[in-house]
């Protein structure tokens, strides 16, 4: 009897256990993933900055130097983020500012607007190498068809990606025909503003304008701050189509600070200073994106409600 | 008149998304002659189809495309399933640390991919992964952030009352999660594996930093390989270019009213 009582305990025992055990075991997947693919290689890297540190062979702790050989004697590091930053003020505005115009009419009721979303939003799904391709072809001197259509215009088109003056624009726009992501994000927003401010705004005679900036782009702010902070960072992480379609080149007009990370690591196997690069690139993202999240309390308006049901989500 | 306004600008900027497409197209099928006349040829006399398999073997895409498959799929079936694992966890437990981990899990995805470039590559190099397909599929077994919280977000949505009747019922956790849950998720599920395949299929940076061998190379890095070999060969690129896009673009077609449907913005806002 009494054993029996016994392993009934024990049995409560193991039940409450597994109990307690139970959520931790389902998000155990990102846990591991994180300790191993994220949190070790971002200590691993923190560490190797301190270091010089060659792929293969000997490495020897050196302390600062390599923060300070970037700072002040490479100035392959200010070009490059420098370049980068050039990029970051075209595309963020742009990116945003074009995705809100291409929501905003989107959002008007016209015929097909399943169809026209589908059609800005389709160079999302190929980016990468294809979109490299489909551009680096319409940008070509002498066949592209971007010129001539341009010359139909009267106007003599640039050596777009041969000529240091317009490289980077081309990567600019090459990058913003991808914006159909923005976009969504945007429209989803638009269409949450609830329709009675529209029709109280246009009862009173406010001109279409004014609804605009008065109504549409106070309501969607928080989602505007989303999307610069995500355009932010992409911005910051331009190396793919860069890479691929100029490699950095001409007159390294378009060598961005991802691509100098790139090269430091892959081509010089220098991974303690390439280490140091990213962490830098890291700082400046966080300071970044804190910085527009500072800025926001002064343009983001949040509905009473839309924060309290926000906190109670999370 | 406005009407009129939003039309031509609609119809404007659609063109501006869909040429560069066409282009693309007949860029791959026309004849040697007509690619390079001037003014441009924009509808080809002879479409020449013959020019894709020319394309196709030279190099060996038949093993380029089966490394991209393999990737694919394994990484995709891992994202899934770790994803809605983990994003059940959050959703429907109390536990010790969950707010916490979760801030922890959304503070990731501001983490730039070139500060652990680096580090895991050297990870990857001791467990002697490089040149395998193991690291662009392992990682995605163990969920991605923004996809548990896309997950997440999507199960709160479902009354805790079903969960509630299964328990009484007898089943536990795991099957709650197997049996109703997953079920219950397919539309969410649809929507990240349709942005997880996007991702691996057009990903360049991590197969070019992981594989050196052709043999083990994916489709993306074979094309961006003409670059190199055929300097001229614009017909071959844009014809790879096109058998690229049309898995992806496929996959949207079907998968499209989830994406549309504003789940991607109504997670963001929370």
């Amino acid at each position: 009897m009494t054993t029996l009582v016994v392993q009934d305990e024990v049995a409560e025992e193991r039940h409450r256990f597994i109990e307690k055990l139970t959520p931790y075991l389902f998000i155990s997947p990102w846990i591991l993933g994180f300790l191993f693919f994220t949190l070790g290689p971002l200590i691993f890297s923190f560490i190797m900055s301190f270091y010089d540190w060659p792929v293969v062979g000997e490495r020897t702790f050196v302390g600062l130097q390599n923060y300070q050989v970037m700072l002040t004697e490479d100035p392959l590091f200010w070009d490059s983020l420098w370049i980068t930053v050039k990029f970051g003020l075209f595309f963020v505005p742009f990116n945003v500012i074009l995705g809100l115009l291409l929501a905003v009419l989107l959002n008007q009721k016209v015929i097909g607007t399943g169809f026209f979303r589908t059609i800005f939003y389709l160079p999302s799904v190929i980016s990468g190498v294809a979109l490299v391709t489909i551009w680096a072809w319409i940008y070509s001197h002498e066949y592209g068809i971007l010129n001539f259509l341009l010359g139909l215009a009267g106007i003599e088109g640039p050596n777009w990606l041969g000529d240091p003056n317009w490289s980077l624009l081309a990567i600019v726009i090459a990058s913003l025909w991808g914006l159909g992501g923005t976009m969504l994000i945007l429209l989803t927003g638009l269409q949450s503003i609830p329709k009675e401010l529209y029709e109280a705004a246009k009862i009173s005679g406010v001109p279409a304008w004014a609804r605009l900036v008065y109504i549409t782009i106070p309501m969607l702010s928080p989602m505007l701050l989303f999307t610069v902070i995500t355009s932010i960072i992409s911005a910051f992480q331009q190396l793919t189509i860069a890479l691929l379609l100029t490699g950095g080149g001409p007159l390294e007009s378009t060598y961005f600070f991802a691509m100098y990370i790139y090269d430091n690591a892959f081509k010089y196997f220098e991974m303690g200073f390439a280490a140091a690069n990213s962490w830098v690139m890291f700082l400046i993202i966080l300071a970044l994106s804190m910085m527009v999240l500072k800025s926001s309390s002064a343009w983001v308006y949040y509905e009473g409600e839309m924060k309290k049901t926000e906190a109670n989500d999370d | 008149m406005t009407r009129a306004l939003t039309y031509s600008a609609l119809l404007f900027l659609s063109a501006m998304f869909i040429i560069p497409f066409y282009w693309t197209f007949i860029t791959a099928v026309k004849n040697i002659g007509e690619l390079y006349q001037f003014p441009p040829v924009f509808w080809p006399n002879e479409v020449m189809w013959e020019n894709f398999v020319t394309a196709w073997f030279k190099q060996p895409f038949d093993v380029y495309l089966k490394n991209s498959v393999i990737v694919v799929v394994l990484s995709t079936i891992g994202q899934l399933f770790s994803c809605s694992l983990v994003a059940f966890g959050f959703a429907r437990f109390q536990f010790k640390g969950r707010d916490a981990i979760f801030v922890l899990l959304l503070s990731t995805m501001m983490i730039p991919w070139d500060v652990k470039m680096i580090p895991l590559y050297m990870e990857f190099n001791m467990l002697g992964w490089i040149n395998t397909l193991k690291p662009l599929i392992v990682p995605a077994y163990f969920a991605d952030a923004f996809f548990v919280f896309l997950l997440r977000q999507y199960i709160m949505t479902v009354p805790i009352e079903i969960d509630e009747a299964a328990r009484m019922d007898g089943a536990n956790s795991w099957q709650i999660y197997w049996r109703i849950h997953l079920p219950l998720m397919m539309p969410a599920l649809v929507l990240v594996g349709t942005f997880h395949f996007m991702n691996a299929w057009n990903d360049y940076l991590g197969p070019l930093i992981y594989l050196n061998d052709q043999s083990k190379y994916t489709l993306t890095l074979g094309l961006s390989m003409f670059k190199g070999l055929h300097e001229t060969d614009i017909t071959s690129i844009a014809a790879i270019t096109v058998v690229l896009c049309i898995p992806p673009l496929i996959l949207f077609f079907f998968a499209q009213r989830y994406i549309m449907d504003g789940s991607i913005g109504s997670s963001v806002k929370g």
